[in-house]
């Protein structure tokens, strides 16, 4: 047995399970149809042409090479609005490559984006923010010591009075963070040190931040990587919260599951190269791990 | 439903009550209050006029020192260079009056000096990312070095024209008896606890000790506060140098020698943490205030005075063992 094919075979056990439970159970199968059927005039989004929505970002023919290494290699897709991209890939396969260049740590060597029909180019992630694109980060950039509300608005601070003198208007950041926590219907008090709180709540505080602003974009970094289950499945809510308002939500996982469970679409990368890009009703675990290894070339 | 998440999102965990009384802070107060209420029966001396004095106006020069490094702390760094700005800063003032200049611009020279100093500390740490302890150590000595090269290692105790403002800058007492030192302590000290609670740069102080990294990928400027947190702790010395000046009445190239380890002593007793992301204005006074009585009763109790060193050290270790308690309890 090879290397290659042994991995398959761990992967494909843990999606095994999760396809019994839809044929048995029918529960998560059904949720996620009823998640589809809330936008898109009924019709499942991103299923195929006829139901397509405008697409918000659009990435033509991008590449990125640091020195001799091909990182990313000519890639185009599009996102939509109220539609989650699941990205998966093997380590090294410029997921994250691909996400900083959305996010605007990196400019693409070659390619164009394009951003509601416009073309941008960002050379900062401040840039990237302006434009509607925020990113939660894998290790979500929270400071423990401040309070929940503190870290949704940390670097973005309301502030009130005269002139030059401004100070913090906690009152209207609190009532904000409250407002935001009740939207992603998480159980967080925007007063709690975030020390305090558990992983779900966590990530609840690092998503909110997304929602200060008319966020188009939320690229989501590994969010499930270092939680319990009962926060995944706490995630994969806030995740569905976002989609429903109609945010385009690329979420980059390891996590077959997840994945399958909280996305209309799949892409997947290797090697730097886009080698699938399709509805995930059409598409199974198995057939994403064999694109994942290398076992299955190119669909 | 929805009504529970709003009833859970509204809530508060703990009221002010609780939050004031699970600080360290609080306790070191009530540390500090009853040792003085031991102290006025068990000594006939303690609870004069002139003793109180003495006490609230020896507390000050660390208390404001204590100031500037609660914020430097807060960030996660160590500012050991302040004993020797603080020198520094007052012989600039010293050789700038002796030289036949006002007083005014005697002051704007060591304020000058200071933030010179604290910006070069700044920069290098910020910018250079040089690990604080190495250029505030390397500042330490430079700074008293120039004191030495400036003065040529003399004392001074003309300060030309306007000789006599300056003691009464320092050594007065303008406002009901209360020695000019306290005022200006009382003065900062609401002044830095309003930055730190109600400003954006406060905000910013906090979040970089908590989390620099976050800090940085949220935006936040790091590099340029980290450089002000520097001037600021530096320019808290020069001001503690100023005003240490006009009551001395005298500098020497060894005042505030060692003065360095009793701010930071201050600081960590008053609640703030070396690791960062901790610490308030209030704890700094609370902290310089219990070493001073420290040394105060001592003196009084007819204890010897080389105990001191015992008693101050233990302070600081129980001062943190309440803290360390606490957080062993809730990481369980």
């Amino acid at each position: 047995m090879t290397a290659r094919s042994r991995g398959q075979l761990i992967d494909g056990s843990s999606s095994f399970c999760i396809n019994e439970c839809n044929r048995f159970s029918g529960r998560r199968s059904a949720e996620r149809d009823r998640g589809r059927l809330a936008h898109g005039d009924g019709k499942p989004a991103g299923s195929g042409e006829d139901g397509r929505l405008a697409a918000v970002l659009e990435l033509t023919n991008i590449s990125k090479h640091f020195g001799a290494i091909q990182a990313v290699n000519d890639v185009s897709f599009s996102l939509e609005a109220g539609q989650v991209v699941g990205l998966m890939g093997d380590n090294g396969a410029g997921k994250s490559t691909l996400v900083k260049m959305i996010a605007g740590n990196f400019r693409p060597s070659e390619g164009t984006m394009r951003l509601d029909g416009k073309e941008i180019v960002m050379h900062r992630p401040v840039e990237a923010r302006q434009h509607g694109i925020e990113i939660v980060h894998q290790d979500l950039a929270l400071c423990n010591n401040l309070t929940a509300a503190a870290n949704v608005f940390l670097g973005r601070e309301l502030r009130r009075g005269i002139g030059p003198l401004k100070v913090l208007d906690y009152k209207t950041m609190y009532r904000r963070a409250g407002e935001i926590f009740k939207e992603l219907k998480s159980e967080t008090r925007p007063r709690d040190l975030v020390k305090q709180m558990s992983g779900g709540q966590r990530q609840a505080v690092a998503i909110g931040r997304t929602m200060l602003s008319e966020a188009k974009i939320v690229l989501m970094d590994e969010p499930t990587a270092a939680i319990s289950v009962r926060q995944v499945a706490e995630v994969l809510n806030l995740i569905r919260e976002l989609r429903d308002r109609g945010i385009a939500v690329v979420l980059i996982s390891h996590r077959m599951p997840d994945v399958f469970t909280v996305a209309d679409r799949v892409i997947v990368m290797r090697r730097g190269r886009k080698v699938a890009d399709k509805s995930i009703a059409a598409s199974s675990p198995e057939e994403v791990t064999g694109l994942i290894t290398g076992a299955i070339e190119q669909v | 439903m929805a009504i529970t998440l709003d009833q859970t999102i509204e809530q508060r965990q703990r009221n002010w009550l609780s939050e004031v009384i699970s600080g360290q802070t609080f306790w070191v107060l009530i540390a500090v209050v009853l040792a003085c209420i031991f102290l006025s029966f068990a000594t006939d001396s303690f609870a004069t006029a002139k003793n109180l004095y003495n006490i609230t106006r020896n507390v000050t020069f660390v208390a404001i020192i204590a100031l500037g490094m609660t914020l430097v702390i807060i960030t996660g760094g160590i500012d050991l260079s302040v004993g020797s700005v603080l020198c520094l800063c007052s012989m600039v003032l010293a050789i700038t009056m002796n030289a036949g200049y006002s007083i005014e611009i005697g002051i704007a020279a060591a304020v000058g000096t200071a933030l010179l100093v604290g910006a070069f500390n700044g920069v290098l740490i910020a910018y250079l990312d040089f690990p604080p302890f190495v250029v505030t150590l390397g500042m330490l000595s430079i700074a008293r070095s120039l004191a030495m090269v400036a003065s040529n290692n003399t004392v001074v105790f003309q300060f030309g024209p306007d000789h006599d403002k300056l003691l009464a800058l320092g050594g007065g007492a303008w406002f009901f008896g209360i020695a000019n030192p306290v005022l200006y302590m009382v003065v900062l000290a609401l002044l830095t606890g309003f930055v730190l609670r109600w400003t954006r740069f406060g905000r910013y102080v906090f979040a970089i000790g908590g989390n620099e990294h976050a800090a940085t990928l949220t935006g936040v400027p790091v590099r340029r506060i980290k450089v002000a947190v520097y001037m600021v702790s530096a320019l808290s010395a020069g001001i503690a140098g100023i005003v240490q000046t006009g009551w001395l009445g005298a500098v020497t190239t060894n005042i505030g020698a060692g003065m360095e380890l009793q701010v930071i002593a201050a600081a960590v007793i008053g609640g703030a943490n070396l690791a960062g992301g901790v610490g308030t204005a209030f704890g700094a006074l609370v902290g310089a205030a219990l070493i001073e009585v420290i040394r105060n009763s001592l003196g009084l109790l007819g204890i010897n005075a080389f105990w001191q060193g015992t008693f101050i050290g233990g302070a600081i270790v129980l001062a943190v063992l309440f803290d360390r308690i606490r957080n062993l309890r809730q990481s369980e």
